[in-house]
């Protein structure tokens, strides 16, 4: 490994690559459950050139090369599972243009979530883009890549339909752009009316290219936003209520989150709505039919607005909402994680006894988050539990519930959300034979060599 | 080791690299090395694997380790409880290297030159008092302030040029100072923060002696370090003085115009010393001097006040050097961002950023567009 060590090191510069023990143990882990792996080594490039030199070094040597963002994924995406180099793509940040007009932003692959929230709050006030829960470092590219979903995912769908073009580069290390961007230097379609070709690499986990290069897609961003909270406890009722809140058009986000913890959120269900406006008018209209959407869960008794304390406000107003990661440290033990399919929103009720079941079962300190994709298109219901990385078994613990979680989702017809690499086998298993081999030979052709982040969708080990 | 019980609590979610509003990252070893490992959440998976025995005490674990500046950047931004033993954790692991006597050299020539020579520059201790010879600062006997100026104000050319301009113009502002002379010696604060735990106390008790000794109750320090260590370190060792900034007492004589001063046409950027803001939440005092100079403008940097960027000096660093080589150091990242803001100064209230910020205006080749300029050295450049 000495000789590509060395080679790395004319690509990026001798203080930018590593094979050190140091960097071999935090760059074999995430912040999950996933048992560790260590890298070969690790690189941190700074341009689309020598990510393409990494990769043609990789090619030739049949070594792995895994693409790295913050590492927040939490379901083992990033880690090493055969070694190789891990490509920490953070010091790609910079913001390359954002056009106010076209309301579109072109960032590095390495771009992270709050420094272009910070930069348009700076630079274009009017705009914003689909800023995820996850802690600000997490890179805008990678969430795509995952298919993650932000902010405005209610209106627009998953944070990859808001993109609006590609730069990657291919198992090659040749350079290839994706959309619009193709052959024009206007990046405003990230496939239409061209065939989309995002598909060969979104959701892919890395497996069949880098991103080097990104296109947002930004939204209007209004003078204010408040938040709102229905409670119920009949979990049944909450896909009718969804459905009326998504009818009005008016909320911009729903999140809905279940817990135990603090004792007054014991047993009730937190539908928790974010909506915007301009003026007062505009906020008061909004608020007030949002309101009457749910006149008749009100006069029937199933729930109720509350009153939001300012401190409580002001947390889920919070974006990203720092309040999320700190769950991580209920059982003062530093971890958390999640399984997060996505499934219909029907399925709540089904979800949220199950991850009750589970938490009792294993004993386990949980959340339940579910964030409606769509107008309640569907949703991603987030079975989290907190547990203790000084603490064994509680770990094993959670990890069984997790798996749990994984068998239950698949039967209630979900789809897993950032798979771990177990859950991509029982995706591939469960899959339309047809499709399963379309992704092979996707997968054969774009990674000939087996290079591109390998243990994650491995068709032919099915 | 002390907070064994929390490393594991790390969630490496990576705010603590940020200023709080996300618009860079800005933990100064972080922006420099770039490996996650540099990182304020690295360092802590670090030590955890390190106690764990998963790793082992090398040449890079120990860098990784002291090249954190403590400049609580991390405190600042951590979203979690523990975030305020951030900086303590990391020292208490730098003190457990320094016991195994596993450490970079130029931390163990730094210790031992202290050790010997009761300052890091291995001057003699008659020295100290040399800077005050062309002022008219005069020894303590039992003037109301000490005036402490500290190994670097006392033996560090640039430095020294600060110490006469603080020292004159408190003079000036009618204080009753007087200075120790070749009885001061170090503060102790880097090496507290280096991990020499014992030798910390060692100086701390000989200080305090001192202070008792000459009947020292109130003191102004020239260095936002020394200021800590006698703020928040040495009251436990029965160290319990006033003390004070330069700048906290000489803002009011300023606000108050007990000092005139004329017209000065500057844009002026004021870079925040840790040890002054975020360790000790002052971020106003030096403000309002600035703003208190007819004619002056003040101009932020984007990172300011609680967000403000390190120059790379601390924990030790100024004396080492780990942080401090090359184009993406602290020192000349901070001199580009003030370049940034359009103004002529940056303004300092740090002996020790005082020198960082000008080799870094050095290296950057900005000599003639930037200048480094203590507080008190705009302030007497605008007497009237
Ligand atoms: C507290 C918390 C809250 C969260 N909330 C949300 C949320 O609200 N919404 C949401 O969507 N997610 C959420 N997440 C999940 C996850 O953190 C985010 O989706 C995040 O955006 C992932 O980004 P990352 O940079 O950390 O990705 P990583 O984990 O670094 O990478 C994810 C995958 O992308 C690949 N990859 C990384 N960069 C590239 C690249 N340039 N080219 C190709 N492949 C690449 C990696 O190999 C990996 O397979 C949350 C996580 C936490 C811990
Ligand atoms: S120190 Fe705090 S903010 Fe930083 S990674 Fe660890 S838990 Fe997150
Ligand atoms: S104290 Fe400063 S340099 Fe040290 S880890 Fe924290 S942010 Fe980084």
């Amino acid at each position: 490994m000495t000789d590509i060590v060395q080679s790395l090191a004319r690509i990026v510069g001798d203080a930018y690559v590593s094979d050190r023990p140091e960097e071999a143990y935090f760059y074999a882990r995430d912040p999950g459950l996933m048992p560790p792996h260590k890298p070969d080594c690790v690189v941190v490039p700074k341009s689309v050139e020598e990510i393409q030199e990494i990769v043609r070094l990789a090619a030739r040597e049949k070594i792995p090369v895994v693409p790295m963002g913050a590492g927040l994924a939490l379901t083992g995406l990033v880690i090493p599972l055969r070694g190789g180099i891990v490509i920490d793509m953070k010091r790609m940040n910079r913001i390359l243009k954002v056009d106010e007009m076209a309301r579109h932003a072109i960032v590095e692959g390495g771009t992270s979530q709050g420094y272009l929230k910070a930069y348009l709050e700076k630079h274009h006030p009017r705009l914003r883009h689909s800023i995820p829960d996850s802690p600000a470092t997490a890179t805008i590219a990678a969430n795509v890549m995952i298919h993650g979903q932000g902010r405005l995912t209610q209106q627009y769908g998953f944070n990859s339909d808001m993109i609006c073009g590609l730069e990657v580069v291919l198992a090659s290390g040749e350079v290839c752009r994706i959309g619009s961007g193709a052959l024009s230097p206007d990046w405003f379609s990230k496939g239409p009316p061209l065939p989309d070709l995002t598909g060969l690499f979104l959701g892919w986990f890395g497996a069949t290219g880098i991103i080097t290069k990104i296109g947002v897609k930004l939204y209007p961003r209004k003078k204010m936003r408040d938040v709102e909270i229905f409670i119920t406890d009949r979990d049944s009722l909450v896909p009718g209520m969804v459905y009326e809140l998504t009818h009005t058009e008016m909320v911009e986000d729903i999140n809905i989150f279940a817990q135990p913890k603090p004792m007054i959120f014991k047993d009730n269900h937190h539908i928790t709505l974010f909506y915007t406006g301009d003026t007062e008018e505009e906020m008061e209209f909004k608020r007030k039919t949002i309101w009457h959407s749910l006149d008749r869960f009100i006069r029937s008794k199933d729930g109720g607005f509350m009153g939001v304390p300012p401190a409580m406000k002001s947390t889920l107003l919070d974006m990203p909402q720092r309040s999320v990661s700190r769950f991580a440290d209920v059982k003062k033990g530093g971890g958390f994680e999640y399984s997060g399919p996505i499934i219909m929103v029907d399925k709540y009720p089904a979800c949220a006894r199950k991850i009750l079941e589970l938490a009792e079962k294993y004993d386990l300190g949980y959340s339940g988050m579910a964030r409606i994709i769509g107008r309640s298109h569907a949703m991603m219901y987030g079975f989290a539990f907190t547990f203790n990385r000084a603490d064994p078994d509680m770990m094993e613990r959670t990890r069984q519930a997790l798996h749990e979680v994984s068998v239950f989702a698949l039967e209630a017809g979900g789809v897993f959300w950032k798979g771990t690499a177990d859950e991509q086998k029982m995706a591939m298993q469960k899959m339309d034979p047809a499709t399963r081999g379309l992704m092979g030979m996707i997968k054969k052709q774009m990674d000939p060599h087996g290079i591109m982040n390998p243990g994650n969708w491995e068709v032919t080990e099915v | 080791m002390k907070y064994a019980d929390i490393v594991h609590r790390c969630f490496r979610c990576g705010y603590c690299k940020f200023t709080g509003d996300y618009t860079d990252f800005n933990c100064p070893a972080y922006r420099k090395f770039r490996f996650e490992t540099y990182s304020p959440g690295g360092r802590m998976w670090l030590i955890r694997g390190w106690l764990n025995g998963e790793i082992k005490n090398s040449e890079r674990f120990q860098e990784i380790l002291f090249s954190c500046a403590t400049c609580a950047n991390c405190v600042e931004h951590c979203v979690f409880t523990f975030s305020e033993d951030l900086v303590n954790i990391f020292i208490a692991a730098r003190e457990e290297l320094v016991a195994e006597g596993l450490i970079p050299p130029q931390v163990r020539d730094y210790l031992k030159a202290i050790h010997v020579n009761g300052n890091p520059y291995k001057l003699p201790a008659a020295e100290r008092g040399k800077w005050a010879a062309e002022t008219p600062v005069e020894p303590y006997r039992d003037q109301e302030y000490l005036f402490y100026v500290g190994c670097v104000g006392s033996y560090d050319e640039r430095a020294v040029k600060m110490a006469r301009a603080v020292g004159t113009l408190l003079m000036k502002a009618g204080l009753s100072i007087g200075i120790l002379g070749e009885k001061e010696t170090c503060d102790g604060n880097e090496v507290r923060a280096m991990g020499e735990s014992g030798l910390f106390e060692q100086l701390a008790e000989q200080n305090i002696r001192t202070f008792h000794d000459m009947g020292v109750k109130k003191i102004i320090t020239l260095d936002p370090h020394a200021y800590n260590a006698f703020k928040n370190d040495y009251p436990p060792l029965g160290g319990e003085f006033e003390v004070f900034h330069y700048t906290q007492i000489l803002a009011p004589v300023i606000g108050g115009r007990r000092i005139l001063l004329k017209e000065c046409p500057l844009t002026v950027t004021y870079h925040d010393p840790c040890y002054l803001g975020r360790h000790n939440k002052e971020y106003e005092a030096p403000r309002s001097i600035l703003k208190a100079i007819p004619g002056l403008e003040l101009t932020e940097m984007e990172r300011n006040s609680e967000n403000a960027f390190c120059c790379g000096g601390g924990g030790g660093n100024f004396f080492t050097d780990i942080l401090g080589k090359g184009e993406e150091s602290p020192a000349r990242l901070r001199v580009r961002e003030a370049l940034d803001t359009g103004a002529g100064v940056i303004a300092v209230a740090c002996p020790q950023c005082a020198k960082m910020l000008e080799d870094a205006v050095k290296s950057e080749g900005l000599e003639d567009r930037l200048k480094v300029m203590d507080i008190a050295e705009i302030v007497t450049g605008c007497l009237s």
